[in-house]
C-alpha cells in the first residue's frame, strides 16, 4: 500500500528513535495538537521509543472530546423530535450528554444514523422531502470543508429540509490559548496535518514568533511523527523557533484554496465554547448570513437546556496538557469507556480511552522507562 | 427454581451497574463486544443457569444416551441479504456448521426458521433456500427441520433465519476456550477482516479497486484435517466473528485465565482491507469473519498445523500469530510495528468509524 506501509517501517523508526535519543540533552514537553495523532502515538507506542525526558502532551484536537456539553444536549434533543432524521460520525454517537447519548435516543426511537459523509445527508433530505434531515458538524480544519460542501449543494438544489448543527473549531486560536494559559509548559507544538492540508501553514509563523516556539506541521504515521519529534527537538536542543513542514507529501504552505474559499464563503468566525477548556475568542466557525436559514440551532429552537458536567471528570485539564489521563482520580475506576464521564474517554482520538485501551496495563513507571531502555538513559 | 414465572427483580441484578447504563437495547448490544457479554452474563445466565451453558463455548457440549453431542443456534439478520462472495443463507448453515466444528464436533443435522416480511419477493426466498442447500451439501450437514413466520410490512428486515445445529463429538478431543494452556502457540486460518468490510463497502458504496469478498464458509473440513492429525494437542478452537480476532483472543484469555501476546505484524490482512479499514477508521482485527479459525495447540505441533493448514484451500494464508503467556494474565497484547507493546481490549458496543 503506497504511502502507508512505507510510513510504518519499524527498522527505520528505531533509527529515527535513536537520533532522538542522541539529540536530546534536557527535558522537552512537546504538544500533538490533533487526537489522531494522540492516538497513532499511543497505538504504536511511540511514547515509549522515546527519551523519558521527553514528554509528549495530547492537546485538545479530537473534535468529539471538546464539542461543548449543550450542544450534545441540543443533538440530543433534535434528534428525539418526531420527523427528524439525524445524520452524524459515528463516534459522537457515545459521546454523553447530560442525559444520555445518541445511541439511547436511536435505542428509544429516534431516527439516528451513521454517515461517512456530509453529503449523504443532504443525499438523505432529497430523497426525504417530508422529514427535516439534521447533520451534526463537528470537527477542526479538517471536517469542515465537506461540511461547507453540504450546506452550500443543499441551498442550491434548494433542499429547505436539510440543516447543520454546527460546532466547529480552529486550532490557531487553541494554540494561542494554551501558550497564554497559566502554568503552561508546552514548548513546542506538532501540528495537525490534516488540518494543514486544508489550511495550509502561513497562520503559524506569527505564533512561532510571538511565543518563541518551534511548531512542526506532522503527519500521523509511526514515522511521520518520529520525524515531527526529531525536527522539534532539534530546534528546541538548538534554540530556533521556526515552522517547519514535516508532512510534505500532502500538506503546503497555502493549503487548499478552492477548500478555504468555501468555508470563508460559508462559514464566519466566531467565539467557541470548547469542552473542558471554556470559551475561546474566535475559536470557531458559525454559518454565514447566507447559510444561516440551514442552522439547526436557528430551525429547532430548542430552549431550556441545563447543562452538568460530572464534577469527577477533569477532562478540561487533561485537554489543556496540565495532567496526564491516568492522574486524574476518576480514571480508570469511575471513568473507563465503558463508563465514560468525559468526551474525552469516549473517542478512539480522545487521551483518556486512548491511555486506556492501550496503556493500561503498564504502570506509570513501566510507561516511563520503556523508552529510555532502548538506548542509554537520559538525565533530566 | 422457583416454579412460577417472575418478573426480573431489576434491584437485585448481579450487577445491575452496567445494565442500568443502558435501561433499553441499543444496536451495541448485538455488536459482538463488552454490551453484549454483560446482557449474557448478568441477564440471561442467571435466568438460565445450568452447567452446558456456563461455558459459555460456541456450541454446548452434554451426554445424551452414550454419546457426546454439541448443540448451537445462531440467528442472521445480515443487510444487504446478498452481498460480494455469499449470502445470508451461506451465512446461516456455516455459521452453526463453524460453531459446532470449533466446538470439536461433526456437523450432522441442522434446523431453519424463516422470519419473512409481508411483501417480500419469493424469487429471493428460493436463491436463499438454493444457497442453503448448496451449502449444506458442501458442507456435509442436512437440514431436517424448519420453521416460517411472516410478521407484517415494516415489522422485519425482509428475511432473518435462525438456523440451530447438533453435531457429535470427537472423541480423543478435548477443546474449550478455557484451556489455552502457557505456552500454547496462537495460530489463525487466514486472512482476517474479509467478511465485515465486504458487508461495510457494500453498505456504505465504497468501490475499491478489486472488490472485497465475504470469506463465509464451511470449516468443518479443514478444522477435522487439523484435528485428524494431531487433535489431542489442540486445546482451544474459535471462529472470529462479530467482534473480530480482537474479540476471540480476549474472550479465550479471560475464559483461560491467561495472557496472549501476538505480533501484529504476522496477523494476515489483505491490502484492500487493510485499505478499506484505514478509510474508515476501523482496526481489522476487530472486523467480523465468517471463514476463519483460531487454533490454540501445543507448540510442539505448532508446524505441523500451519502445513495442514496451508495445504488446504481455505487456509492457504494461515500464519502463526503469537503465543498464550503467564504475563499479563487475561489480557491481549500485541507488539506493535515499532517494537513496542500494547494490549488490545475487548471493544465496548460497534465498533464505531473516527472522524478525522
Amino acid at each position: 500500500m503506497k504511502y502507508l506501509t512505507e510510513f510504518r517501517n519499524g527498522e527505520v523508526a528505531q533509527r529515527m528513535a535513536r537520533e532522538i535519543h542522541q539529540l536530546t540533552t534536557r527535558p522537552w514537553k512537546i504538544m500533538e495538537v490533533c487526537g489522531g495523532q494522540t492516538h497513532s502515538i499511543i497505538k504504536n507506542g511511540i511514547d515509549q521509543m522515546l527519551p523519558a525526558c521527553i514528554e509528549m502532551v495530547h492537546g485538545p484536537g479530537c473534535p468529539v472530546c471538546v464539542t461543548p456539553l449543550e450542544l450534545i444536549d441540543k443533538a440530543l434533543a433534535i434528534a428525539a423530535q418526531p420527523g427528524v432524521i439525524f445524520c452524524s460520525f459515528g463516534d459522537m454517537l457515545r459521546v454523553p450528554g447530560t442525559n444520555g447519548d445518541l445511541f439511547q435516543v436511536k435505542g428509544r426511537g429516534g431516527d439516528v444514523r451513521v454517515v461517512y459523509s456530509p453529503l449523504d445527508a443532504v443525499d438523505l433530505a432529497a430523497k426525504n422531502p417530508d422529514r427535516q434531515v439534521v447533520f451534526f458538524g463537528v470537527g477542526f480544519e479538517t471536517t469542515a470543508p465537506a461540511n461547507a460542501m453540504s450546506v452550500h449543494l443543499a441551498k442550491r438544489r434548494g433542499l429547505r429540509n436539510f440543516s447543520l448543527l454546527v460546532s466547529h473549531v480552529l486550532v490557531p486560536p487553541a494554540i494561542e490559548a494554551i501558550m497564554s494559559s497559566q502554568g503552561n509548559q508546552v514548548q513546542a507544538f506538532l501540528a495537525a496535518g490534516h488540518v494543514c492540508s486544508v489550511m495550509g501553514y502561513w497562520e503559524y509563523p506569527p505564533l512561532a514568533e510571538k511565543f518563541k516556539i518551534p511548531i512542526v506541521v506532522t503527519g500521523f504515521e509511526p514515522l511521520d511523527l518520529l520525524d515531527g519529534i526529531r525536527r522539534a527537538v532539534r530546534q528546541l536542543e538548538e534554540g530556533r523557533h521556526e515552522v517547519e513542514n514535516a508532512y510534505p507529501r500532502v500538506v503546503t504552505f497555502e493549503g487548499n484554496r478552492a477548500a478555504q474559499s468555501l468555508l470563508a464563503e460559508v462559514f464566519e468566525v466566531t467565539d467557541r465554547a470548547w469542552r473542558g477548556i471554556g470559551v475561546i475568542p474566535k475559536s470557531g466557525w458559525r454559518l454565514s448570513e447566507a447559510y444561516r436559514d440551514f442552522d439547526a440551532e436557528e430551525r429547532f429552537q430548542i430552549s431550556g437546556i441545563r447543562t452538568a458536567e460530572s464534577p469527577l471528570c477533569h477532562s478540561g485539564d487533561v485537554l489543556r496538557g496540565a495532567i496526564k489521563p491516568a492522574q486524574c482520580p476518576a480514571f480508570g475506576k469511575q471513568c473507563t469507556p465503558r463508563h465514560p464521564l468525559g468526551a474525552t474517554m469516549v473517542s478512539s482520538e480522545g487521551a483518556c480511552a486512548a491511555y486506556y485501551n492501550y496503556g493500561r496495563f503498564l504502570s506509570a513507571e513501566e510507561l516511563a522507562s520503556a523508552g529510555s531502555a532502548t538506548s542509554g538513559e537520559v538525565h533530566a | 427454581m422457583p416454579d412460577k414465572p417472575a418478573m426480573p427483580d431489576f434491584a437485585n441484578w448481579s450487577c445491575p451497574l452496567p445494565l442500568a447504563d443502558y435501561p433499553t437495547i441499543v444496536m451495541g448490544h448485538g455488536g459482538g463486544g463488552k454490551l453484549g457479554n454483560e446482557l449474557v452474563e448478568h441477564l440471561f445466565l442467571p435466568a438460565f443457569r445450568n452447567p452446558a451453558l456456563e461455558n459459555l463455548g460456541d456450541a454446548a457440549v452434554f451426554d445424551l444416551g452414550s454419546s457426546r453431542l454439541a448443540l448451537s443456534t445462531d440467528s442472521f439478520v445480515v443487510q444487504p441479504l446478498f452481498f460480494p462472495g455469499g449470502s445470508i443463507g451461506e451465512l446461516a448453515v456455516n455459521g452453526t456448521v463453524n460453531d459446532l466444528a470449533v466446538s470439536g464436533a461433526v456437523p450432522r443435522f441442522l434446523s431453519a426458521s424463516f422470519i419473512l416480511e409481508e411483501g417480500f419477493p419469493l424469487a429471493q426466498i428460493a436463491a436463499i433456500a438454493d444457497a442453503m442447500a448448496k451449502a449444506a451439501a458442501h458442507a456435509g450437514v442436512r437440514i431436517i427441520t424448519g420453521d416460517t413466520k411472516v410478521v407484517e410490512r415494516g415489522h422485519g428486515d425482509g428475511c432473518y433465519i435462525n438456523t440451530a445445529g447438533v453435531g457429535v463429538l470427537r472423541p480423543e478431543v478435548t477443546i474449550g476456550p478455557h484451556l489455552a494452556q502457557p505456552g500454547d502457540a496462537v495460530l489463525v486460518s487466514g486472512t482476517i477482516g474479509d467478511h465485515g468490510m465486504a458487508i461495510m463497502s457494500v453498505r456504505e458504496g465504497l468501490e475499491f479497486e478489486s472488490q472485497i469478498r465475504s470469506d463465509c464458509a464451511a470449516l468443518n473440513g479443514l478444522i477435522a484435517e487439523v484435528l485428524d492429525a494431531v487433535g489431542p494437542n489442540v486445546h482451544a478452537m474459535r471462529d472470529p466473528t462479530r467482534g473480530g480476532l480482537a474479540s476471540t483472543l480476549n474472550e479465550i484469555a479471560i475464559a483461560s485465565g491467561v495472557g496472549i501476546a501476538i505480533d501484529e505484524t504476522m496477523v494476515p490482512v489483505r491490502p484492500e482491507v487493510q485499505s478499506a479499514c484505514e478509510l474508515l477508521g476501523l482496526d481489522p482485527i476487530y472486523v467480523a469473519n465468517e471463514g476463519k479459525a483460531v487454533f490454540f495447540v501445543a507448540p510442539e505441533v505448532a508446524g505441523r498445523v500451519l502445513e495442514i493448514l496451508r495445504a488446504h484451500p481455505l487456509g492457504r494464508e494461515a500464519a502463526r500469530i503469537g503465543h498464550v503467556t503467564t504475563e499479563h494474565p487475561r489480557m491481549l497484547v500485541a507488539r506493535t510495528a515499532m517494537g513496542a507493546n500494547r494490549v488490545i481490549p475487548t471493544q465496548i458496543g460497534e465498533q464505531l468509524p473516527r472522524i478525522c
